[in-house]
């Protein structure tokens, strides 16, 4: 480093730990050398979450959060911002592709036990960014003010109404008015733009503070910690800069090519990632033949819809995201990884898999007596994964587990 | 990795616009690079819907540079009613007026083929037959006691319902529409009336999207961009790993 440089640093070092921070969180932060494909989504999702806050930052300067204005700044900004479309494609796709990366992530912890002990509150903070992120996409779902803007929301609020003595108040606490309207607009759009972005961005640094302080978990499930040299440098670990850094950037790239493709070639992805319906303004006084959310809710919407009684609807749909959040106290399997599991699990895994694209896909679909039975199939499937996991969890576990990468 | 499959299955799998009474749709070419076809739809669409439908999203100045019309033709043979040339297409009259005349007001078209489809717009417009219990005479298969008349109708002529008879699982008969057919002909064959819904349709579509032109232009050169990145990050992946075993 040549000599200015290095007094900068020194100068900057003696009154912020620029460099401390640097070597603990990146070069001198050491992580398992095995990390597969899996692994790149965590990274995405950061890559995503700035996409979304900078995109978002553009549109805001364009954008109207007035009933009678909103729709029409949306197609302004389509049509005579410069690079407006753009923006809000890759604000619009940034949407969907948040979540299909977020469920990678979440999966690819689930396999490979990434929420057992010591990273038991690395899973929580990662369970409050995923609420946080449904609350955001859903008040930034109202915005465009199209019609499955309006009536998405009105169904969605309306849930709480079904809470009893407190509901009706809530319900219209949240919208300011009896029905979705300028003002739930408004509001919407304050928490859309800054308060939930402004928890995410703090829940996302925790789940990192919490994640270096116990360390990365990976594909074998060992604890690299425990073997460390002379140095106490693990054994197994390679410093995060630059091997990760660099190995990242793959993955970034092969990211970027599916979203500059679903930007430039397929932004509507065949109306799942930007409804038909949502093209036509809101309108209170007509209600769309079929209203679906956005397919990153349907799998939960599936669950409300599978229970015949509004309210236990309601309870039901909260308890698949609560039961989510317990999963580390319900998993009692000693190891880690899915590679040293026992087949109950693993099957049970598939089944939850299974049942979790398929509630996602009878969310989507008008109310039909064989989507209510699957939905309903699917629904117990689910919770019967994580409500009968400390029982199944320990069945049939490989007896050894490698303690060190090479030793195989 | 099977939940990623399952999930681009479902994502990808081709949306199945749904029509009521279960009408097929019949499939619009769209082709946006074809700028005759565009011209001809403009001149459909101002000459037959832009009185009674609005299209405000689109600026006349806009459409003049896209579709490759000078502004001055534009002013001269598609601007009827006193607006200037970067004003968007509106009409004069007031929806107010229009919901005693028609029942609805008529919407606003700039969007319709990204709500619509582009091919349900298609099989609307030719689906107006004779219906003497509606207000305007006609009817429409696809969009049953529809407040719009058949505008078309000088172009198209009028056409007739020809039924059959289909057996219900209760043993009962129920008459429906098999096919249309022309009762009175219009200025137009048959042909020459598909191409000139086509070419209406194809403007409809670019009117919903005006970008759409600009980003497959420029979608591939960015993808060619990120391969390359690709290949970048690779070489220097390996360069960096190579002594990681």
């Amino acid at each position: 480093m040549s000599g200015m440089l290095k007094n900068a640093l020194g100068w900057a070092d003696a009154r912020f730990p620029l460099s401390k921070v640097w070597n603990e969180h990146l070069a001198q932060y050491y992580a398992p050398k095995n990390f597969n494909w899996m692994y790149y989504f965590g990274s995405l999702a950061m890559l995503v979450l700035v996409n979304q806050i900078i995109t978002g930052i553009f549109l805001t300067i364009h954008y109207k959060p007035d009933a009678l204005l909103a729709f029409d700044s949306v197609e302004y900004i389509m049509r005579d911002v410069e690079w407006g479309w753009l923006i809000r494609y890759m604000h619009s796709t940034g949407a969907s592709a948040f979540f299909i990366v977020v469920y990678m992530h979440m999966f690819r912890g689930l396999v490979y036990g990434s929420f057992k002990k010591p990273r038991e509150l690395v899973w929580v903070f990662g369970m409050i960014i995923y609420v946080a992120l449904m609350a955001e996409a859903f008040m930034g779902y109202l915005l465009p003010w199209g019609q499955m803007s309006y009536w998405g929301a009105q169904v969605i609020v309306s849930l709480f109404g079904a809470i009893p003595y407190v509901g009706e108040d809530l319900a219209l606490w949240l919208r300011g008015d009896y029905v979705i309207s300028d003002a739930t607009l408004n509001r919407f759009f304050a928490f859309h733009v800054i308060a939930i972005p402004l928890v995410l961005v703090i829940l996302v640094f925790m789940h990192i503070v919490a994640l270096h302080a116990v360390g990365s978990n990976n594909p074998e499930g060992i604890e690299i910690k425990k073997h460390k040299d002379e140095n106490g440098i693990p054994l197994d670990g390679i410093p995060f800069h630059p091997y990760y850094s660099v190995k990242d950037l793959v993955g970034v790239a092969v990211f970027l090519f599916i979203f500059a493709l679903i930007i430039f070639y397929m932004p509507e992805m065949g109306g799942y990632f930007l409804e038909h319906a949502n093209f036509v303004p809101a309108d209170p006084l007509k209600t769309p033949e079929h209203i679906a959310p956005v397919w990153y809710f349907t799998p939960f919407y599936a669950v409300l819809r599978a229970v015949p009684d509004k309210f236990l609807g309601v309870v039901a749909m909260a308890g698949a995201i609560i039961v989510l959040f317990l999963l580390p106290w319900l998993d009692r399997g000693v190891n880690k990884s899915i590679r040293y599991r026992g087949p109950v699990f693993k099957a049970a895994i598939i089944a939850f898999c299974i049942s979790f694209v398929g509630l996602g896909y009878f969310g989507m679909q008008p109310v039909t007596a064989v989507g209510t039975f699957f939905s309903r199939f699917f629904s117990i499937i689910y919770f019967a994964f994580f409500l009968l996991m400390p029982w199944y969890s320990n069945i049939g576990q490989d007896k050894y587990v490698p303690e060190r990468l090479d030793e195989k | 990795m099977k939940k990623l499959i399952i999930v681009l299955l479902v994502l990808f799998s081709s949306h199945v616009a749904a029509s009521p009474g279960g009408i097929e749709l019949q499939s619009a070419k769209i082709d946006l690079d074809n700028k005759a076809s565009l011209q001809r739809g403009a001149k459909y669409f101002v000459n037959y819907c832009l009185s009674c439908h609005s299209a405000k999203q689109l600026r006349y100045s806009r459409m003049a540079e896209d579709l490759g019309i000078s502004p001055e033709l534009v002013e001269l043979n598609l601007m009827f009613t006193g607006e200037k040339i970067f004003d968007g297409m509106t009409i004069s009259m007031r929806p107010k007026d229009a919901e005693k005349w028609f029942g609805v007001n008529p919407p606003d078209l700039s969007l319709i083929a990204r709500s619509r489809g582009p091919d349900w717009l298609y099989t609307y417009l030719k689906g107006f037959y004779i219906d003497d219990s509606r207000p305007f005479g006609v009817n429409n298969v696809l969009f049953p006691k529809v407040g719009m008349p058949h505008v078309l109708a000088d172009l198209q002529g009028l056409q007739k319902a020809v039924y059959k008879d289909v057996k219900l699982k209760d043993g009962s008969i129920r008459k429906v529409i098999d096919h249309l057919e022309i009762a009175e002909p219009g200025r137009m064959n048959e042909r020459e009336f598909d191409k000139a819904m086509n070419d209406l349709v194809n403007f409809m579509a670019y009117m919903g999207e005006p970008a759409k032109l600009e980003r497959q232009r420029l979608g591939w050169k960015v993808l060619l961009f990120i391969l390359l990145m690709l290949g970048v990050f690779h070489l220097l992946k390996k360069e960096y790993w190579k002594d990681i075993h």
